[in-house]
Formats: C-alpha cells, structure tokens, sequence
C-alpha cells in the first residue's frame, strides 16, 4: 500500500499540471463594419522589422504599413515622390532630397533629415550586420564602414571600420540633405523606394548608433499605421490607423497581420472567411483556386524571373551554340500549361515586362521553341550526351525540371536527369566550388524596378548572384555605362544594347515570368498586390 | 522506490546529454550554410555573413559550439536563434500551445479508444466489435499528413463546424478538431489494444474466481478486468506521447498552432542548431518524465509489481 501511495503521489503533480496548461485562455473580437473595420493579412513569422535589415516579403508587408517610403511607384512602375517634397540631381551624382512638410514619428517625433541619415548610416556600418546593407553601396564613404578580417576565417578578428558614418550624406536643413554617391547613378531615385531607406526615429537608438533593444518588438515610423500593441511572434502583428499621418488616409481601421507557419492553413482560412487576404495561393491549391474562390481569386504582374544557368566555367557548356540549341528544344509554354496550370508567364527576355526598357522576345529565335532546329544545331556544336539539371528540393521544382527533362530527351536524344539538392544553399556552395552540378535552377526577385536590378546583380561579371561564371567586358561596360548615363532613357538604351549581348552569349536560359496569385475573404474588396507582394494598404476595403 | 527514482533520474540525465549532443551533433553535419539557409534565396553580403558568423560562433568547430551552448544551459540560458530570438522565450510561448494539442490528443484517444475497445472486447464477434475492427484499421492505415487537410476541408471548410485553423492561443473549441486528428492514430490503436486485453483477462482464473464468488457483473468487469486489461495500454500511452509530438509537427503546421513542432520545422529548414537542441532537449525530458510517470502507475494497477 505504502509503494502505491507514494507512486501516485508522484506522478500527481505532473499530470495536475499538464492538465492546469491544457485549460487557457480564448476569446475572439467581434467583426467590425467598415469603414472602422480591421482586415487581416496572412504573413510567415517576419525575421526582423529593422527597415537595413528587412528583405522578405513578410517584414516587408508590415514594414510597408509602419513606414511612408521616399518615392512610390506609379501604374507604370516609374518612381514617384511620396514622403519627400522633391529629390533632384544635375549631375546623378549629388543628389537633393527634401522632404514634405508635416510628418512625424509615431511617437509624435518631427521626421528630418536625420532621421534618414542616421537610419542609413545604421544600415550601412558593418558591424551592425544588416541584410540590406549592400544597398548603401553606391553611397560614398561605405567602404569606410566596412571592414574584412585579416586572415580572413578566425582566429583574428576584424578590426572596426574606419567610420561609422558614411561621409556621402550630408544634412542641409531639417528637411533637406544631400546624397553624394561614389559615381553618377541614374536609377537612384527609383532605389529610394525600398524598404531599407525608410527613416528611423531617435527613440530607435539607445545611444548613437546603436538600435535600442526592443524597438524591433514596436517599431515607430513614418507611415500610415502606427503599432498597435507589440510583436506577437509566431501570432500576430496589429496595426492601427495613425491619426497624425498627413499623407492619404487608409479606408480602414487598422491591420492584423495574422502569422502562419504554411500557406494551406491560411488558403483554409480565406476559404472560410476566417482570414481576409492571402498574398500567395499555395501550389497545391493553385488549380482549384479559380472555382474555390471565384472572383475572388486574383493575379498581378511579378518581378520574379527563372532561368536555367549554365556552368560556363565547365567545357560541356563553354560554347553559346550549345546553350541556345538547349534553349531552343524547350517548349516553355507547355510546361507553363501542364505544370504551372498558366500562373506563370513564359520569358523569352532577360529582364522582366515590369521594368521600363523592357522588350520582347530580346532572345530571339533561341527562345522559341523548335525541336527540329534544336536537334541539328546541338550535334553540330558536339553538346553533351548526357546533362544533369540541379535544382533545390524544398522549392517544389521538381516538376518543371524533369517536365525540362523529358523534353531535352525527346527533343535532342540525350540522357537528361533532375538532380535535386536539399536546400539551395546547398546548390550555391555546390556551385560556388564549381563542383559538377551540370545546369541548375535559379529565380530573379526584383529590389527596384530598373532593368540594372536584373542586369547588373545576375549577369555582370562582379554581380553578387553571377554564380555560373560569366563575364563579359563589352557586356560589363555597357551596364556600367547605363548606370552613369544622364537621364533614364539614355540609360535605358545602355542597358537594352547589353541585353542584345546576352542573347548572343545565352549564359542561361530564360524560362519563366512569374505572376502574383492570390485570394481573399467575402470581407473585403480592391486588394491589390505590388510588385513587392505587398498588399496596398490606402486602397483595401472592408465590406460591411 | 526512492532508490529506483534516483536511478531513472540519473539515466534521465545521461540520456539528456547523449540525446543533446547527437542532435547537436547531426545538426552540425548537416551544417552546409546556415546564413544563406535563412535567407533563403538572396545573396548575403561578405560583410554581414563575417559579422553573423562570429556572433554564433559558425566557424568554429561542433565540439566548441556544443560546450557554448552547454556552458550557457548551465547558467540557465538557453541561446538565441539564428534570428536573434530568445530561445527560452520562444520554448515559453511554444510549449503550453504543444502540450495543451497532445493532453487533448491523449483525453480524447484515451476516452473513446477504450471505451469502445472494453464494450468490443466483452462484445467479442458482435456488430459493434466489427465496425470498430473496420473503422480503427481505416483510421491506423490514413496517415495524417493525409488525414490533417481533409478533416481540415471537411469539418472546417466545407461544413464550418470548426474553425479552419486554431491559430496562436486557441480557444478549447478551436483546439477540438486538431486534437482529434492528432489522436486519431492513438485512438485505433489503445482501443485495439484494449480491447485484446480485455478479451484475454475474461478468460483469466482470477475473472473466474471473482464470478464464481457471486460478484455482480459490473464489479468483474470494472474492477478485475478492467484494471488489469489497463496496464498494457497505460505502458503504450506513456510511449506514444513522444508519436504524439511528432505527430503534432504535421497538425500544427495544417492548423497553424504555433508550438513545438512548427517550431522544430523551421528550425530544421533554416539549419538553426541552437533552436532545434532548445527543442528537442525539452522533448527528452518529456519523454523521459512520461516514461518515469507510466512506471509509477504500474505500481498503482498491479499490486504485484514492487519496484526495489
């Protein structure tokens, strides 16, 4: 009897108090009409909610509620001034931003020049490790901010950089001041739009130049919507109308921004009313979506772009005949029909129709399909007998390349097989060791709307996702040169005369445009979606 | 007995230890990139990478990140993720939502499970017995990946009986469909379980004896057969928690519950060490507590096992 007692006694409090956990706490807010209504978005759990350190869809979507950026952009994806008055240039060098009159910080904090530059100098020094930091770059004075260890892997540390202050900025009056850039760049301007050159308040710093902790639970900014409440991770993130934004007002009350860890919970969701708007239609779901939501079932232009990229460095690949007869015995449109049930765009340009400059069919008569052409021009040119397409596994790629399989078996009677890497980090390092990997996948997502975004980082010979080697001077210049150039068109012409070269070499192979796909409640109406996949706050209505 | 618990405490620990360093141990093996993990698809920049780099001590070797993250348990703390999240606080926000989803499991899999094995059981070659034969082996042989969304359509979507997704602090009813799909599994399984045992101590001397003394029906049944036909599916419940938790990686993540096993999804996708060894440490000793509980009630149902 006496082991019995005991035993029982010792298990009870456990069991007491696993039970104690499983009764909690609930309670759900009524809806609301309009136009005091609260919508709410699905996002994923944001990584930060730091303006320099924000660059997913997600810590962007709230972001873009909390801050009122520099320039927006029109129906024609050119920038337009927002919450600056003007932003000027003569030379695209020097360049003048003042700003309007009239808004504040969340906490009632005037925005002034400095709220930018000391945002800007935040994001830039190096020891901050900010994910958008790279986009200061063009700034002078950023290499000063940056510092490379001596040895470069451990054991020594890197010394702190010489500045912590990037010497191109430069206040005038407290609303005015001056960006000097390192050389003239005429895309500038359209670069202010993105989340990482919103200003912060001085309550985001403890001291100079150091982030107060906590201000990522509460951000302030400059925007339409001030935090309502704290970060709720992995829960929620609520927003509210600022009543002190003298931009245009919001036509609703406020934002929940309603977390999921997988896009199906949330398609359930907007199915059953229970969620608002889905920035992205699950693939699973992308088939019956249409009849599932009806009118409701939405889709807009995308920045992103896909390619299939040729390890040039590896002889199989060396020669452009070979990579264009490739290209040419894929039949995009087939593969956009049976795989991607017509949510995707087929690309037979280098950059993407949301650009200015942008032209189709630059690729020419590589990208259209024709097997018989494909097949005399790859034995000609003596390509491979055997090619692998890598790709990573957790993207849901896998269909589409072995679709590409089998049509570069049917059509140029090769062995071809999909290889699949368990992340694409895992391809990048693979590629950066210029292992064989054979071709490979990889995605485009615009930072701007310039045709430079796409042209310079992916296909320049120091672009910062160039993984396959390419490297053309002729092509290098003329980028470089658009850059510089005096005004847009001018640039424009640069850039659109480098593309013409891309078609030449055909260092990959353009296959897909994407689209944005998404859904919403019976709840709401005019959701529309940029092409950052954020939803428009100012134009979203509740339907009471 | 106190000895006894001593000693499964002191294998408690061990086990803690091994289990924290194999997984560490894995997770670094399987480190190709962590950075660019979770960035996913961006290029990170050389400087944000050396920065991020010695702030987790990503390049030094395994044995050296696993005796930083010890000498912080030690002191109480647990590390920050990859993200700069708390891990402490991530475990705290984490686990009611988890434990709440399996009690529910485990009441409802429990409940329904050997009620129906006992009445299938005494019932032996009835109707009854049949259609839960049927419907338990229907329900063992759909695995939830499969079954998660379809409940998820059905009793959400299509018929609203439930809300489609719980999300963060659920309400009881909220919880209610999850829970009976995380222990749909366990509920085939105690009630075939049940149900066997059941069937076997009926035909036990002891069940003889206790009818031949004249006792009523309901006092065989309740207290001689019913009490020791408990003891297996008592010693399957205690093991199948951790199944449980597992499971609840696929529940959570169809009904959007952040907890344990959204958690542990996330952190595996984006190689994040310290996150996933916070986790699965407290697993252990989950599992291990709930291992030391079913021991204990063996105690309580049969007399005749004495532990020294």
């Amino acid at each position: 009897m006496q082991v019995r007692r005991f035993a029982a006694l010792a298990a009870l409090p456990v069991v007491t108090s696993l039970g104690l956990v499983a009764c909690g706490q609930g309670g759900d807010e009524a809806s609301e009409s309009n136009p005091s209504a609260i919508v709410s978005i699905e996002i994923a759990e944001p990584q930060h909610l730091v303006p320099t350190n924000t660059n997913e869809t997600s810590g962007s979507q709230v972001l873009a509620a909390l801050f009122a950026p520099l320039v927006s952009y029109d129906e024609a994806n050119k920038p337009v001034e927002d919450a600056a008055e003007s932003i000027s240039s003569t030379d695209n060098t020097v360049w003048t931003i003042k700003l309007k009159d009239g808004y504040t910080f969340h906490n009632n904090e005037k925005v002034t020049a400095d709220s930018y530059i000391n945002a800007w100098n935040y994001g830039a020094y190096a020891p901050n490790a900010q994910g958008n930091s790279y986009f200061f770059e063009k700034i002078a004075g950023y290499a000063d901010l940056q510092s490379t260890d001596p040895d470069d892997d451990g054991p020594q540390k890197a010394p702190a950089p010489k500045a912590n202050k990037l010497s191109g900025l430069a206040k005038v009056d407290d609303l005015t001041f001056t960006v000097t850039l390192s050389a003239p760049y005429v895309d500038f301007k359209t670069m202010l739009g993105y989340t990482a050159f919103y200003p912060l308040p001085a309550a985001a710093f403890s001291s100079e130049g150091v982030l107060a902790e906590g201000y990522e639970e509460a951000p302030i900014g400059n925007g339409a919507f001030k935090m309502n409440g704290t970060w709720q991770h992995d829960a929620k993130i609520e927003v509210a109308v600022y009543d002190g934004f003298p931009g245009e007002k919001p036509k609703i009350a406020g934002v929940e921004f309603r977390i999921y860890q997988q896009l199906t919970a949330a398609y359930a969701d907007v199915q059953s009313d229970n969620l608002d708007v889905l920035r992205t239609i699950p693939t699973e779901n992308i088939t019956t979506a249409p009849t599932d939501l009806g009118d409701r079932y939405a889709t807009s232009p995308a920045s992103t772009f896909q390619f299939l990229a040729f390890p040039t460095f590896q002889p199989d690949f060396a020669k452009p005949e070979v990579r264009k007869a490739i290209s040419m015995a894929i039949d995009r449109d087939e593969i956009i029909k049976s795989v991607f049930k017509n949510s995707q765009q087929s690309a037979r340009s280098f950059v993407s129709p949301v650009v200015g400059g942008y032209r189709e069919d630059t690729c020419g008569a590589s990208c259209q399909f024709n097997a018989a052409n494909a097949k005399t021009a790859y034995t000609a040119a003596g390509g491979p007998a055997t090619i692998k397409i890598s790709y990573n596994g957790d993207g849901g790629h896998k269909d589409w390349v072995d679709a590409t399989c089998n049509q570069l078996k049917t059509n140029l009677g090769i062995q071809c097989t999909g290889v699949a890497e368990p992340k694409f980090a895992d391809l990048l390092s693979k590629v950066e060791k210029k292992q064989d990997v054979g071709m490979f996948r990889m995605g485009w997502v615009m930072d701007y709307p310039s045709m430079e975004n796409y042209l310079g980082p992916i296909f320049t010979t120091k672009g910062s996702s160039n993984y396959y080697g390419y490297s053309n001077p002729e092509f290098d210049a003329l980028v470089a040169e658009g850059t510089k150039a005096a005004d847009e068109e001018a640039a424009i012409a640069k850039y659109q005369a480098a593309e013409d070269i891309l078609a030449v070499d055909m260092p990959v192979i353009p296959l897909r445009f994407g689209q944005n796909n998404f859904g919403y409640s019976t709840k709401v109406r005019n959701v529309d979606l940029d092409l950052f996949q954020r939803i428009d706050l100012h134009k979203i209505e509740a339907v009471s | 007995m106190i000895r006894y618990l001593v000693r499964r405490l002191l294998q408690g620990v061990l086990t803690f230890f091994g289990a924290t360093f194999v997984v560490y141990a894995l997770m670094f093996a399987n480190q190709d990139n962590p950075l660019q993990a979770l960035a996913g698809e961006r290029p990170i920049s050389e400087n944000v990478r050396q920065a991020l780099t010695e702030r987790y001590h990503l390049d030094e070797p395994f044995i050296i990140q696993y005796g930083y993250y010890m000498q912080g348990l030690f002191q109480g703390d647990f590390g920050t993720s990859l993200t700069g999240r708390e891990i402490s606080e991530l475990l705290e926000n984490a686990w009611p939502n988890t434990a709440r989803l399996a009690v529910m499991a485990v009441i409802f899999a429990a409940l329904i499970g050997i009620v129906a094995g006992v009445v299938a059981g005494i019932r032996r070659a009835s109707i009854f017995d049949h259609t839960t034969l049927i419907i338990t082996l229907v329900l063992i042989s759909i695995p939830i990946v499969v079954l998660a969304p379809l409940m998820q359509l059905f009793f959400g979507v299509e018929l609203r009986w439930f809300p489609a997704t719980a999300g963060a602090n659920p309400t009881f009813y909220a919880l209610m469909l999850p829970a009976m799909v995380l222990g749909a599994g366990s509920l085939a399984t105690y009630s075939r379980l049940t149900r066997t045992s059941v069937v076997e101590n009926l035909r036990a001397d002891y069940v003889r004896t206790a009818k031949a003394k004249g006792l009523t029906r309901n006092r065989v049944i309740g207290v001689h057969v019913l009490r020791n036909s408990l003891i297996p599916v008592i010693t399957y419940i205690g093991v199948d928690l951790g199944g449980l938790m597992a499971g609840a990686i696929v529940t959570e993540g169809v009904f959007n519950i952040p907890g344990v096993g959204s958690q542990l999804f996330r952190g595996i996708t984006t190689e994040d060490g310290p996150l996933v060894v916070g986790f699965v440490s407290i697993l252990v000793i989950i599992f291990i507590l709930a291992n030391l509980i079913v021991d204990l009630l063996y105690a309580v149902l049969d007399p005749r096992i004495r532990y020294e």
